[in-house]
């Protein structure tokens, strides 16, 4: 349905720049260029346009989150009404008489806009004449409902309507029930999965904090007298493993999000244990371990709480930072078999270890921190590059490695559900914060601007009960 | 037979109340109750006295000798406090490391051979070896990185004869710096390996 397939992009000359270029969207396609100008230019028509119109009975907050969601997925232009929302409330009144009998003749895929007459009457042809391909309006409904409707404006007809119940502004789950519409909506106008619903996890200053990917709700969910490291999400969404200092030891706990109770993992001694990260069924945990032979890779069933297995045995190299392939098979990590730190790859079970991210021996920098993208296809890491660091991306199946940043000291990239965001540590702006990028444009923006917010982990697509307690 | 047992037990527990300082003195106890003439019972009273006399003066030249030993102990301890608080502060002497490197100085080798001495000298003592690094490297490697640092001092240490049981290893990776600068100086500083006394370090004898 959509008229722009998926990979035909611009071309990533932002990765080429590393540019920051933030610019609104409305000015790149509506502001006429004068003189020289540098920076990315999207070429006209490359992004759908989108806009979300204003609504009376829904509160304004519903439509501005949605319209930042769908913005931060980076596959839209927002198109903003020129003269603020008064062009929409003028013609909402009097709709163009085409559009009914458009909506009845659309895409194929259109319901008929039973009882939704007011989200049928729009002015199409004005919305495309603003460079609109999609619409969304809102509207309150029966039973505290609201009903979203992505129209396909070029098409002239509905795209889709759905009915959601969400909660009031002041409901603490209100905000992620809207992420939620947000990803049902990109879903509807493209048919991909979104990633509007899902949070961070983040340390600053010794504690773990959860932020959710529009930079909203910053919450506190680890504090103790000790301080924590490298938190990980279980595959539900529910629980994280983090890492605590202990005098120099390290214990890994797994935390529950919605109660905050946590356990340390069971069968680990007195060791430093670092760096967890879950398998994908979420029964097995990989860590490093740091003793007297040097820093190796194991992992513990935290189901059944049993089963300690040694997976690396470094004897003069170090070997750390493990990530689950997607489908459980294979763990990349780091180690320093071969002089600086590298990216290297295993069988789950430790069999058949070989280098992953290729290196030019004693040319390419140090390498880091990896991250496995959820659709399998890239694993993102940091390496040196004149000694600072960059974010680079690993093609599994090609073993091509091409860097992603330039500007700054970027490191410790998260993958965003939808493996195409990215979260990530640099200071670019000056002080060390969190920043997300969007991979195929190279969009990036500020997530938490906090100075010292480190060690990002990006979540799942975050279930239906994450705020509910039974 | 019983009856003697019972008088044996009355004189223990009457001697018993008597050796017991703290409580104020009680009349000596009737050793044998048999019928006594005037003379004989005043005999007795007069080498009882002695006998008393004699005991007050051995308990207070035992109470004295007792203060002084005290005393002298208690001179002792401050001295070897003292001395322990000077082999503590040269047991803390951190060494350090190039940026990314686990390799000891050859200049810091000495330093190390201060603290074999002193395991030596005390061989009570149990330490914990903790490696540090700047703020440049990556967060999580240098996890492993001061790992690695703090198992190269051990693996010196044992190397010279300190047994492998007294000396833990720990890393803070670059979570604790000394100094929080962000220039050479305060790298150089903050990649360390520090040393800390866990257990048998309360009189530490100097090397």
């Amino acid at each position: 349905m959509s008229r722009v397939a998926p990979g035909s992009f611009a071309p990533l000359l932002a990765l080429a720049l590393g540019a920051t270029v933030r610019a609104g969207t409305a000015q790149d396609t509506s502001r006429i260029d004068r003189g020289v100008r540098i920076g990315i230019i999207y070429r006209p028509g490359v992004r759908p346009g989108m806009v979300v119109l204003p609504a009376a009975a829904v509160p304004d907050s519903v439509r501005a989150i949605i319209a930042r969601d769908l913005e931060y997925s980076d596959r839209f232009e927002l198109i903003t009404l020129p003269g603020g929302d008064s062009i929409h409330l003028a013609t909402a009144a009097a709709p163009a008489p085409a559009a009914p009998a458009a909506g009845r003749t659309g895409t194929s895929g259109a319901k008929p806009a039973s009882g939704a007459a007011a989200a049928t009457g729009l002015n199409y042809p004005l919305y495309q004449a603003l460079g609109a391909d999609f619409a969304v309006t809102l509207t309150a409904a029966k039973a505290d409902s609201t009903i979203a409707t992505v129209h396909d404006v070029a098409a002239g007809g509905v795209r889709r309507e759905l009915r959601v119940h969400l909660p009031p502004p002041t409901a603490p789950e209100f905000r992620m029930a809207v992420h939620r519409l947000a990803d049902r909506l990109l879903d509807a106008a493209l048919g991909v999965a979104g990633t509007a619903a899902s949070r961070v996890l983040f340390v600053l200053d010794g504690k773990v904090y959860s932020i959710d990917q529009d930079g909203a709700e910053l919450k506190l969910v680890s504090a103790s007298e000790h301080t924590a490291l490298s938190p990980a999400w279980a595959p539900d969404g529910r629980r994280f493993a983090y890492m605590e200092f202990w005098q120099g030891r390290g214990r890994l706990f797994i935390e529950d999000l919605a109660t905050t109770k946590r356990a340390a993992v069971a069968v680990l001694g007195q060791a430093l244990d670092f760096t967890p990260a879950f398998s994908p069924d979420g029964k097995t945990l990989a860590f490093s371990r740091g003793n007297e032979e040097g820093t190796d890779i194991y992992t513990v069933n935290v189901k059944d709480g049993c089963c300690l297995q040694r997976l690396t045995v470094g004897r003069f190299a170090d070997n750390l930072s493990p990530v689950y392939s997607p489908d459980g098979q294979r763990i990349a990590f780091v180690s320093t078999r071969a002089g600086a730190p590298q990216v290297y790859i295993m069988g789950a079970d430790g069999t058949d270890q070989q280098l992953f991210a290729p290196f030019d021996y004693g040319v390419t920098g140090a390498s880091y921190a990896p991250d496995w993208s959820p659709d399998g296809r890239s694993v993102a890491f940091h390496r040196d590059v004149g000694g600072t660091y960059q974010v680079f991306v690993l093609d599994v199946r090609m073993r091509a490695v091409r860097q992603l940043t330039s500007v700054g000291r970027n490191e410790d990239p998260t993958w965003a559900p939808d493996s195409r965001h990215m979260a990530f540590v640099s200071d670019r702006s000056g002080v060390r914060q969190l920043w997300i990028v969007d991979v195929e444009t190279g969009r990036i923006r500020a997530l938490e601007t906090q100075s010292g917010a480190r060690l990002p982990a990006w979540s799942p697509r975050l279930p239906e009960t994450t705020t509910s307690t039974p | 037979m019983k009856r003697f047992q019972l008088l044996v037990l009355a004189s223990l527990a009457a001697a018993a109340a008597a050796a017991c300082s703290s409580k104020p003195q009680t009349t000596p106890a009737p050793v044998a109750a048999g019928p006594d003439t005037a003379g004989q019972a005043a005999e007795r009273a007069r080498l009882d006295s002695i006998e008393r006399a004699r005991q007050d003066a051995a308990r207070r030249a035992a109470e004295e000798a007792e203060r002084a030993a005290r005393q002298r102990t208690a001179d002792s301890l401050a001295a070897i406090g003292r001395g322990s608080e000077a082999v503590r502060t040269l047991f803390a002497t951190t060494i350090h490391f190039d940026f990314d490197k686990a390799n000891i100085h050859t200049d810091d080798a000495a330093i190390l051979d201060q603290k074999v001495s002193v395991m030596q000298a005390n061989p009570q003592v149990t330490i914990r070896v903790t490696g540090n690094c700047d703020e440049r490297g990556s967060d999580e490697y240098n996890l492993a990185l001061g790992n690695r640092r703090a198992v190269s001092a051990k693996q010196y240490l044992t190397s010279h004869g300190i047994d492998v049981g007294r000396i833990a290893t720990a890393s803070n990776g670059k979570e604790r710096p000394i100094d929080s600068g962000h220039n050479e100086a305060a790298w150089a500083k903050n990649r360390n390996d520090q040393f800390d006394i866990v257990a048998g370090g309360d009189a530490l004898k100097q090397p």
